[in-house]
């Protein structure tokens, strides 16, 4: 089932990857431009007409961000993951709001949290959770959510922190 | 006259504090069938006065003062014109004859202060609000206004006093019993003017619009609350005196309403919410076909 | 809503008619709140009675500290026995609790809830979050502490706290309430300034008048 699709998909676009993760959930690796027309092609000829999210993963040490597009299938109850690595620096991606209306939605969230950007998306810099941000987008790994709260927000003194498991041992075991 | 004025001063005060005890024993019924112990039956007054004690509040204007007041006249002056007790010089209130007219204009009086009120308070919950409870009680209406003319040709008379006095003279001279139909419709149309589920969309608290009091508070809330212990109970009062033989002591006429008050409450908790458009369409179909039926009947079978 | 939508501009009414709207003066008051002091003593304690057993809490949830609010209305632990009711408005409510974390979006319209609440009004701090930002004490985007925003009458400890926590909590404002403690509103118009600024740091993108009546 998923095989013919793989091999259909083979013949148009260079497949970086193929990942089985059981029988009803693949992954693609596809490149930066031709991954919405991958999409594209899924949606219309192969039947995965429902977006499940489009989310991101950020490979710091690689100095990529990964970009995961989740298809399903209604009909014959698989889902396509494709994943898109694109460069951590200058990111940028191919809208895909013209096949989903939602996506849109998810490209704001990505524009305000990771600072991916996505031309021509709609709405595209209003603010989604964040009111006005500035600085680095926070779900960036470099930027130190930690440090930030400590010397943006009023904290109250007093506050301990402790190690679980040798907080527990000393509280549980004092012997041993 | 000044003796008049006086008695009727007392009945309202006693049916106010009657209304507020009414009140929170529904509140402690409605707790009851959600098997809680619900407020305490005189949390009403608690309520109240802790309105009256905020100590700022804001205004909007002119009509937003006088909305909850037009709505507590409304409920005053349906009172007043009502006679609580049959032939009592104490409870006998201002009725004239004429007054089923009058009570008809003062029972959509309220709504329509409270409209301009709201209207003016500006938020749009409340606009939504009144739109709703126009658009339903103006379907309420209907059946009502045919069982009260079913009434009125039946006896022929246009005064409360007179309608009261030809149901004397024993159970079964009750129009619950000489005309059962335009009851009927007459019951039916009190479950919409009661605003208790199924028919209070228009300002359940559930619902995250409350609709017109949206922007009410302090005093303008205490002479609400006030109004809602009054206007049910010169509903119920009106109710006994056209259907139900009117009363002859002070006792009869509590046992009456509260069993004419009840009848709301048991539908309310029985049933889940109409929206507005579903109520005015059920408004429209059975009351509607009932109160018809109760006029043709006192036409063409009882002369 | 946004900052330019509180500039002055040109309207056209549906009758063709052109004027001049200032959303600064015309839809809002930005007159700074004043303390109230009560009238008399006697009077007061009356009242404080009166508040006390009848408070009103505005129906807003602000984080999941909400959940534990709907157990309050069931049978099994059942608010309304002491005179603990729901309001669907800020201008009827007394009573505000902020159920759990809360974001700077969040706390943005807290603010213009509670400035919209009338005097004698209550705040309940729900949760550690609300005290020292709990398990969300390293979030870029929640409040760590709630009083330097608001005035902030009892806390209610717990990561959750159950319902039985609440309801002891409202017994204990009872208390405060009863012995003329819980003034917050007057602490509010008193240190204003020292509120406004603490808002502001966090608060990155201020839309809105200052005072919210």
């Amino acid at each position: 089932m998923l095989e013919n699709i793989i091999s259909e998909l083979e013949k148009q676009f260079q497949l970086e990857a193929v990942d089985h993760n059981s029988s009803d959930l693949v992954f693609l690796t596809i490149d930066r431009d031709h991954a919405v027309m991958a999409i594209d092609l899924l949606k219309w000829k192969f039947g995965y007409k429902h977006f499940v999210l489009l989310t991101a993963v950020d490979f710091l040490e690689e100095g990529k961000f990964q970009l995961t597009y989740i298809l399903n299938n209604p009909d014959t109850k698989t889902d396509i993951g494709v994943r898109v690595r694109i460069d951590r620096e200058d990111a940028n991606m191919v809208s895909a709001h013209h096949l989903w209306p939602t996506v849109a939605t998810y490209q704001r969230e990505l524009k305000e949290m990771f600072g991916i950007d996505f031309p021509g998306s709609p709405r595209l810099n209003d603010p989604f959770i964040l009111e006005g941000w500035e600085g680095t987008p926070p779900y960036r790994r470099d930027f130190d959510t930690k440090a930030f709260a400590a010397s943006f927000y009023h904290q109250r003194e007093g506050r301990t922190t402790n190690d679980p498991a040798t907080y527990m041992k000393e509280k549980l075991y004092p012997n041993e | 006259m000044g003796e008049k004025i006086l008695f009727a001063l007392i009945s309202l005060f006693l049916t106010i504090n009657y209304g507020f005890l009414m009140n929170g024993v529904i509140r402690k019924i409605y707790a009851r069938v959600g098997r809680r112990h619900g407020i305490p039956f005189y949390q009403m007054y608690i309520d109240l006065i802790k309105t009256l004690a905020l100590r700022t509040n804001i205004r909007h204007g002119t009509m937003f003062y006088l909305g909850p007041v037009f709505r507590f006249a409304g409920g005053v002056g349906l009172f007043l014109f009502t006679p609580v007790v049959f032939g009592s010089a104490m409870f006998g209130n201002l009725s004239f004859s004429g007054d089923v007219l009058l009570l008809l204009s003062f029972q959509f009086f309220g709504t329509l202060g409270m409209a301009l009120g709201a209207g003016e308070s500006g938020h749009p919950n409340a606009a939504i609000g009144v739109t709703r409870g126009l658009a339903q009680m103006t379907a309420v209406e209907v059946p009502f206004v045919l069982a009260l003319m079913g009434v009125a040709i039946q006896y022929d008379s246009l005064s409360l006093h007179d309608i009261v006095a030809a149901q004397q003279g024993g159970i079964m001279h009750w129009t619950l019993f000489t005309n059962p139909f335009i009851v009927a419709a007459g019951m039916l149309a009190l479950l919409g003017s009661f605003m208790r589920p199924p028919f209070d969309v228009v300002l359940a608290g559930q619902e995250i619009p409350i609709g017109p009091p949206t922007e009410y508070h302090s005093n303008y809330m205490a002479l609400m609350l006030s109004n809602r212990a009054i206007f049910p109970m010169a509903k119920a009062i009106l109710f006994m005196n056209l259907f139900f033989g009117g009363a002859n002591t002070y006792w009869e006429m509590m046992i009456k309403t509260f069993a004419v008050v009840m009848w709301s409450v048991f539908v309310g908790v029985s049933f889940p919410r109409f929206r507005v458009e579903q109520s005015i369409r059920w408004f429209l179909r059975v009351p509607l076909i009932l109160g018809i039926l109760g006029i043709v009947y006192v036409q063409f079978f009882m002369s | 809503m946004s900052l330019e939508d509180l500039n002055k501009k040109q309207i056209v009414s549906p009758d063709g008619e052109h004027f001049e709207v200032d959303p600064m003066n015309d839809y809002f008051c930005q007159d700074r709140p004043e303390e109230v002091k009560p009238v008399n003593k006697i009077v007061e304690r009356f009242y404080n009675w009166a508040r006390s057993e009848s408070l009103w809490i505005l129906g807003f949830g602000t984080g999941c500290g909400a959940i534990e609010m709907r157990p309050l209305m069931t049978p099994r632990f059942d608010a309304y026995r002491f005179g603990v009711q729901w309001r669907p408005t800020p201008r009827q409510a007394n009573l505000l609790i902020v159920s759990g974390y809360l974001s700077t979006k969040t706390l943005k319209r807290v603010i213009r809830v509670y400035e919209q609440m009338q005097n004698p009004k209550f705040v309940m701090g729900l949760g550690s979050c609300t005290i020292n930002g709990g398990m969300y004490f390293d979030s870029y985007n929640t409040i760590k502490r709630l009083d330097y925003y608001l005035p902030v009458d009892v806390y209610v400890a717990g990561c959750m706290p159950r319902p039985e926590a609440l309801l002891a909590g409202f017994e204990e404002l009872k208390k405060l309430i009863k012995a003329g403690k819980a003034e917050g509103a007057n602490e509010y118009a008193n240190k204003f300034d020292w509120y406004k600024k603490n808002q502001k740091e966090v608060i990155r993108d201020w839309d809105m008048p200052d005072y919210n009546w």
